[in-house]
C-alpha cells in the first residue's frame, strides 16, 4: 500500500480527515521550507503539497505567484525540490508528500526521467496544474510505473462527465478547487461545495480534498465536514511573508496549522 | 523527421485534428477550472463558423467597418532601388485601427455576443490588440477590460490612451515580466473568476485549442485575398511570402491559403533584438525549445529548468517568449522558413519604407520589409515577393523619436 493510502486509512479509522497544508518550495529558502514541512507535521498536517515554483503560474492568486517568484529567486529549481523531498525523508518516512506545479519543469526534464528521481526522491504524489486527463496519458503512465499518485483536479464548473474522465485516471486523492478563481481568492459557498463533493463521490472511491480559500481554522472546520482533507495554502505563506522566513515564521505556521487541527478534530469527536 | 514523413505532413495538411493538435504541438494545457469553458466555445466556435448568418455578418462587418479587402500594393520604388524581385505589401496597416488585429477581434466579438457574454476581456502587448478588442467592444455595447504589462503601458502611451477612450478599462500588470506574456497570465486568472459572464479574446494563434485554429480562420482572409490579388496582378502566385512572427497571427493568416502551394516559399521573420548570439531576442523558433506555455506546445524561450526566460525585441509586438504551435509544426515539417531580424535591421527598413514609398510600417511590420529586402536582392527580378504589412506605425513614433534622441 502507498504512503497516502496507509496515511488516508489511518485516518478514516480514527474519524479524523486529513490536514494538507500548501508551501511553495523554496519560499525563502530551501533550508526553510525543509524545517517547516517538519514543523507542519508536528502541528497535526497528514500530507505535505510542495509547490514546484515557475515563472507562469496562470491559476495562482497574488500570494502564491509572488512566493513562486522569491522561490526562482532564490534559485530553486525542480531538481532543488526533489533534494529537499531527499532530505525530508532521512527522518520522516511516513508523512506522503505530493509536489503541485506547472507542467514545463517536467516536460524539460523528461517525463521518465522526473518520475523516476521523484520515485527516489520519496514523492508519493504530483499534481501538475495545466494538464488535464486528455493531454496527461504518457505522463500518467510514467508515473504510474514508478508508484507516483497522478493527482487531478476538478472545479465548480466540471460536468458529470469531466469528474467520470478525472475519476478514471486520479490516484492518491481528488483535489477539489472549492470556487471559481485563483489561490487564495474570496468567499467559499459551503452548500455548493457539499453539492458539488456528493456528485464526485458516486463517481469515485479515492479521497476528495478541498481547497482554494481555506483561510481560517473555522473555514478548515466546516471544509473537513465535507471532504476527506483540507488543503491550505496561501494562508500559509501569509505566515511565512509576514515574518519574512525567519523563525517567527515557521512559529505562526505551525500556530496555524495546529488551530486548524484542532478545530477539524472537535468535528471527529462531535 | 525524415524527408518523405516531412512531405507526407505537408501533403495531406488539414489541422489541427479533432483534438486541437499540430502534430505534437498545440492541445489543451489549462486547469480544469478553464475545461468546461474552453469546451463551450470549442462548440460555438464549429457551429458559427458553419452557420451561414454569422458567416454573413462577420463579411459585412469585414467590408464596412474594417473596411476589407485591404490592397496589394506594387512597392515599384523599393522593388527598383533595392534591386531583385518585386515587392508586393498586403496592405493590412490600412485596416480600421490600424493592424491585422481586427479581423480576429471582430469575428471573437461576433462570436462573444452569440455565446450571450456579456463582458470581454483581452490581453496585449503594443496595444494594438486591445485596442482593436477596446473598439470592438464599444461597438457592440459589451464592457471591455484589457491586460497590459506596467512596461508596455510606459512603452506605449498612445494606444492606453485610445483604449481608455474607447471606454476600455486598462489593468496594468506587475507580474513576472511585466510583459505580454504576464498580461496573458492575468486575463487567464480574470478569466477563471469570471467564467459565466466573461469571454476572453486572444489577440494570437496561441494559447489552448480551439484559440490558434479560430484565430487563424479569422485571420486567413489575409492570404485568401492575397492570393487573388497577386494573380489577378500577376497572373501568377507569389514565390515567397514573408511575415513577422510574435505570437504569429498575421504570418498564420498569410501564410495558411499558400500551405498547398509548392512553387511558393514561406518565411516567417522573428525579432532577433540585439542579436541571437547575445540572448536578447524574441526568436523561439530559432534559439527555443518545445515546451508547453499559456495552454499550448510549442517552441519556447526557457532556461534550463523550464522557467520562461525574458525576451527582447524593439518591438513591443514581438516581444513574447512562445509562437502559435502551427509556426513549430510548419517549422518541423520545413514548410515554413523561420528567420531572424534584428532591432537595427527592423530600425533600416522603418525608414526606408517610409522615405522611398510614403509608408510608415509598424516595428512588427519592419521586421518583414527588413527580410524581405534581403531576400529580394538573391532573386530575379521577374520573380515576386508578397509581404505581410500587418500594422502602421503611427504607434510607433515615439519609441523611434526617442531611440534617436529626439524630443516630441
Amino acid at each position: 500500500m502507498s504512503r497516502l493510502e496507509i496515511c488516508f486509512n489511518e485516518l478514516k479509522a480514527k474519524g479524523q480527515k486529513a490536514l494538507v497544508p500548501f508551501v511553495t518550495a523554496g519560499d525563502p529558502s530551501g533550508s526553510f521550507t525543509l524545517s517547516c514541512m517538519h514543523a507542519m507535521v508536528k502541528a497535526g498536517a497528514n500530507v505535505i503539497e510542495l509547490g514546484v515554483p515557475f515563472s507562469d503560474p496562470m491559476a495562482d492568486g497574488q500570494v502564491i505567484q509572488r512566493a513562486s517568484e522569491r522561490a526562482l529567486d532564490a534559485g530553486m529549481t525542480l531538481v532543488g525540490v526533489l533534494n529537499i523531498v531527499k532530505s525530508f525523508r532521512k527522518t520522516d518516512q511516513k508523512t506522503p508528500i505530493v509536489l503541485m506545479g506547472y507542467l514545463n519543469p517536467i516536460e524539460f526534464m523528461g517525463y521518465e526521467a522526473f518520475a523516476s528521481e521523484a520515485e527516489i526522491a520519496g514523492v508519493d504524489g504530483v499534481l501538475t496544474v495545466d494538464i488535464p486527463p486528455e493531454e496527461s496519458k504518457e505522463l500518467t503512465q510514467a508515473y504510474k510505473a514508478h508508484g507516483i499518485a497522478p493527482i487531478f483536479l476538478l472545479s465548480p464548473t466540471s460536468t458529470v462527465e469531466r469528474i467520470k474522465k478525472v475519476a478514471n485516471v486520479a490516484e492518491g486523492y481528488i483535489y477539489y478547487v472549492s470556487l471559481k478563481g485563483v489561490t487564495g481568492s474570496a468567499n467559499l459557498e459551503l452548500s455548493e461545495i457539499n453539492e458539488k463533493v456528493s456528485i464526485i463521490k458516486q463517481h469515485t472511491n479515492i479521497p476528495v480534498a478541498i481547497g482554494f480559500g481555506v483561510k481560517t481554522a473555522d473555514i478548515a472546520s466546516d471544509i473537513a465536514k465535507i471532504g476527506d482533507a483540507v488543503v491550505v495554502g496561501s494562508a500559509l505563506i501569509n505566515c511565512i511573508t509576514d515574518h519574512d522566513g525567519t523563525s517567527k515564521a515557521e512559529q505562526a505556521v505551525f500556530d496555524l496549522l495546529n488551530s486548524m487541527r484542532l478545530a477539524m478534530d472537535a468535528n471527529a469527536t462531535k | 523527421m525524415n524527408d518523405s514523413e516531412k512531405q507526407a505532413a505537408i501533403e495531406d495538411y488539414n489541422l489541427p485534428d479533432d483534438t486541437g493538435h499540430f502534430g505534437p504541438y498545440g492541445g489543451v494545457f489549462v486547469a480544469e477550472s478553464l475545461m468546461e469553458s474552453i469546451e463551450e466555445l470549442n462548440n460555438a466556435y464549429k457551429k458559427y463558423m458553419q452557420d451561414p448568418l454569422f458567416l454573413k455578418e462577420l463579411d459585412a462587418d469585414l467590408q464596412n467597418y474594417v473596411g476589407r479587402p485591404s490592397p496589394v500594393y506594387h512597392a515599384e520604388r523599393l522593388s527598383v532601388e533595392n534591386g531583385g524581385a518585386q515587392i508586393y505589401l498586403k496592405r493590412e496597416d490600412l485596416n480600421h485601427t490600424g493592424a491585422h488585429k481586427i479581423n480576429n477581434t471582430i469575428g471573437q466579438a461576433l462570436l462573444a455576443k452569440r455565446m450571450g457574454k456579456t463582458r470581454i476581456i483581452a490581453e496585449t502587448g503594443a496595444g494594438q490588440h486591445g485596442v482593436a478588442t477596446a473598439t470592438v467592444a464599444a461597438r457592440l455595447g459589451l464592457e471591455c477590460v484589457v491586460y497590459m504589462g506596467a512596461e508596455d503601458i510606459q512603452r506605449q502611451a498612445p494606444n492606453v490612451y485610445r483604449m481608455k477612450l474607447l471606454g476600455a478599462e486598462v489593468v496594468s500588470v506587475t507580474s513576472g515580466s511585466q510583459t505580454l506574456k504576464d498580461a496573458l497570465n492575468e486575463a487567464m486568472r480574470d478569466w477563471v473568476t469570471n467564467i459565466d459572464t466573461t469571454y476572453y479574446i486572444i489577440g494570437t494563434v496561441a494559447g489552448p485549442h480551439p484559440y490558434p485554429a479560430m484565430v487563424r480562420d479569422f485571420q486567413t482572409i489575409i492570404g485568401r485575398e492575397g492570393r487573388q490579388q497577386m494573380l489577378d496582378k500577376t497572373g501568377h502566385l507569389p514565390d515567397a511570402l514573408v511575415a513577422c512572427v510574435g505570437g504569429g497571427s498575421n504570418a498564420i493568416g498569410l501564410f495558411y491559403p499558400f500551405i498547398g502551394d509548392k512553387s511558393v516559399d514561406i518565411y516567417g521573420v522573428e525579432a532577433a533584438g540585439l542579436g541571437i548570439e547575445t540572448g536578447q531576442h524574441s526568436a523561439p523558433l530559432a534559439a527555443g525549445r518545445p515546451g508547453v506555455l499559456h495552454g499550448n506546445r510549442t517552441y519556447i524561450m526557457a532556461d534550463d529548468n523550464g522557467s520562461i526566460i525574458e525576451t527582447h525585441s524593439i518591438s513591443a509586438g514581438l516581444d513574447y517568449p512562445g509562437v502559435g504551435p502551427e509556426h513549430s509544426w510548419l517549422k518541423d515539417i520545413g514548410r515554413a522558413n523561420y528567420v531572424g531580424i534584428k532591432d537595427d535591421e527592423a530600425l533600416d527598413a522603418f525608414h526606408t519604407l517610409t522615405m522611398v514609398e510614403g509608408i510608415i510600417p509598424a516595428l512588427e511590420s519592419s521586421h518583414a520589409v527588413a527580410y524581405a529586402l534581403k531576400l529580394a536582392k538573391t532573386m530575379d527580378k521577374d520573380q515576386t515577393i508578397l509581404v505581410n504589412l500587418s500594422g502602421r506605425g503611427d504607434k510607433d513614433i515615439f519609441t523611434i523619436a526617442k531611440l534617436e534622441g529626439i524630443e516630441l
